[in-house]
């Protein structure tokens, strides 16, 4: 009896590595398949070459009051949104449609899998993210010279990204879970673009009225526009933040704090909306797919 | 193995269940629904849309909770089964949508690596992928896109998915909805060698009666949330198509009588003694499939009554619209048929 309840969780343990083994490869076949896909890649080309657009227009602007360049105070934010927004936005709508097409009940069906689609997930969203980050090099090109770019930078810029991930994956993953059908995440695109506002992002957000400051600190825009400044500005722009301060320490407890709030919610949302899920209510929503088109 | 409450069924003993209940509010989808099925014993389902087929199968694979009754899956409970009994069973869903960008290869092999733990000595685990391919007939498809394949190709690549971890039961959700003929029995050819040669037990869902006969050695009726018939398909034609029609001529009158049980051997003698004007003489046994219908059509109209009171056996009884035993002379106004079609030749 002790023998087999070993051997048993021995299998256990080697199934779960197993599966996150399969889980790392299935985020890298997505994301191949993403790269190689035309429609998707349009879509991570085309933000990096509205922002080169952007900045080129910039180009000659400073920012109010000093003789720095404009362009090279947006790049910054460019890179903490597009860290955001490719955490924020893509798992949710992913998951929505996954739910929808069967690929969440497959999981299920398979021993671990859901642990394997998830691994899967997290690490297709940050190799995406990243590709996407990679692009922006194109505008960089444009103002590279007023940054501050040392070793200092992509270290600073590596972490930010990584806190940046877990703290809005999991998020996205349970707002994701609780839209009821795909077509519902647009909202989730429009609330993100509305964010975007008060994010401090195109805008110093020391010019926005007191209220909204404060609307804009309570989400992951905000702190991961911010932290990519610190990284990338030379230190004399401080003074265009709240405080004249990069507060990288509450930069960190925020997004923390988002990460375990997420952490907390997305397993628990997630797990009860895999056992909702069976094969008649993928079928449900195919007829509906099929009868309406959405 | 951790202990059951109760007996664990005999080795050879794939599916257990005792009076399963399903209810969704105050609607009854399953009221009483016990079966069994051996180890290598291909099990069909039958039954008319929203007999209760689907929430039963989606039970017995852990998808979906029991409102009542003993549900013993490879010796387990669904509604708590583990990873380790998750890799003993294949599911072939309903859907068909899923993982439309990945290339058929890449996902059978991503899906192939869960199952490798679990190998044992008994069973290897999973199949080498490359020859699973070629065994479905997909080997023109290796490297492509899941959302080009047709969809007699689509089901079949479904069906690998479903057996890569060589499962010890699989179940098949109408499996061949959608096929074409040709690839309907490329599929039956593919059930059985699963059941022949892998000694995989099978439980399918279909509302062909035809499919059902081919594919299964045990056919289950479900309507109306209870099993109404339950049998290899000839014990179901012999038990159930007692069912006769005899019709004749007679003074250029056509006749039709229906002989619901027993031999309508006796009738035709009888009649055959009484009227020498008989002419035209035919004896018809109802196919299986009319008396499925009919099975189907006698649980629709008794449902209100028979709330959970039906169980297995229920065709035994015979119950027939007529129930009266030869009426010579034939011209009788009682007769069934007589006052449907009553042809006048």
């Amino acid at each position: 009896m002790t023998a087999t309840a070993t051997t048993d969780r021995r299998t256990q343990n080697d199934a779960r590595w197993a599966a996150v083994r399969a889980g790392l490869t299935r985020g890298w076949l997505e994301t191949k398949y993403s790269i190689l896909s035309p429609s998707d890649l349009i879509w991570i080309l085309a933000f990096p070459v509205i922002y080169a657009v952007v900045l080129l227009f910039m180009r000659g602007s400073t920012v109010p009051g000093t003789d720095f360049a404009l362009g090279a105070m947006v790049l910054p934010s460019l890179v903490g949104m597009s860290i955001a927004f490719g955490g924020l936005t893509g798992p949710a709508s992913t998951i929505a449609v996954d739910r929808e097409d069967g690929t969440l009940l497959r999981a299920k069906a398979t021993p671990n899998g859901m642990l394997g689609y998830l691994v899967g997930k997290i690490l297709m969203f940050a190799l995406t993210t990243l590709v996407g980050l990679i692009v922006l090099v194109i505008p960089a090109v444009t103002v590279a010279g007023e940054l501050r770019l040392d070793g200092r930078t992509f270290l600073l810029l590596a972490l930010i990204f990584l806190v940046g991930m877990v703290a809005t994956v999991p998020i996205s993953v349970a707002l994701g879970s609780l839209f009821k059908s795909a077509s519902q995440t647009g909202l989730l695109f429009l609330g993100s673009m509305l964010l975007i506002v008060p994010s401090g992002i195109f805008y110093p957000i020391t010019a926005l009225p007191e209220w909204l400051q404060w609307v804009g600190q309570a989400f992951p825009y905000y702190w991961l526009g911010l932290g990519a400044r610190s990284a990338m500005l030379p230190e004399s722009m401080v003074t265009a933040e709240i405080g004249e301060s990069w507060r990288t320490f509450e930069m960190f407890a925020v997004l923390g704090l988002w990460a375990v709030v997420g952490m907390v919610l997305a397993p628990i949302v997630l797990r009860r909306m895999a056992r909702r899920e069976s094969g008649s209510t993928v079928a449900a929503a195919r007829e509906r797919y099929m009868a309406k088109g959405y | 193995m951790t202990a059951q409450d109760r007996p664990p069924p005999s080795g050879d003993m794939a599916l257990d269940v005792r009076d399963l209940r399903m209810r969704y509010g105050t609607k009854d989808v399953l009221k009483g629904v016990s079966f069994t099925a051996q180890r290598g014993e291909v099990v069909a389902l039958l039954g008319p849309n929203g007999a209760g087929k689907t929430t039963t199968i989606e039970i017995l694979e852990g998808f979906r909770m029991r409102s009542a009754g003993e549900v013993s899956v490879l010796g387990q409970d669904p509604a708590h089964g583990d990873e380790a009994w998750r890799a003993r069973l294949g599911v072939v869903l309903q859907s068909w949508r899923d993982h439309g960008r990945w290339r058929v290869r890449d996902l059978l092999g991503y899906l192939a690596r869960f199952y490798v733990p679990y190998s044992t000595a008994e069973v290897s685990r999973p199949w080498d992928v490359d020859e699973l391919i070629k065994v479905v007939g997909l080997a023109e498809q290796t490297k492509a896109k899941v959302q080009t394949l047709s969809g007699g190709q689509r089901r079949r690549l479904d069906v690998a998915i479903g057996i890569v971890g060589r499962p010890e039961l699989v179940f098949l959700d109408e499996p061949t909805a959608g096929f074409d003929p040709h690839a309907r029995r490329e599929f039956h050819d593919l059930v059985h060698r699963l059941a022949d040669f892998e000694n995989t037990t099978v439980l399918l869902t279909t509302h062909d009666l035809d499919e059902a006969e081919k594919l299964a050695d045990r056919i289950l009726v479900l309507d109306g949330g209870v099993v109404v018939a339950n049998g290899s398909a000839e014990k179901l034609a012999r038990e159930l198509t007692t069912q006769a029609e005899v019709r004749w001529t007679s003074e250029g009158r056509r006749n039709i009588h229906a002989v619901t049980e027993g031999d309508p051997t006796a009738f035709v003698r009888r009649l055959l003694a009484g009227d020498p004007d008989v002419s035209e003489l035919e004896v018809k046994r109802a196919s299986l499939e009319d008396t499925y219908m009919a099975l189907v059509h006698r649980a629709e109209t008794y449902r209100p009554e028979s709330d959970g009171a039906v169980s297995d056996g229920a065709v035994s009884d015979g119950a027939g619209p007529d129930h009266s035993e030869p009426d010579l002379a034939g011209e009788g106004p009682t007769d069934r048929a007589e006052q449907s079609e009553g042809v006048q030749s």
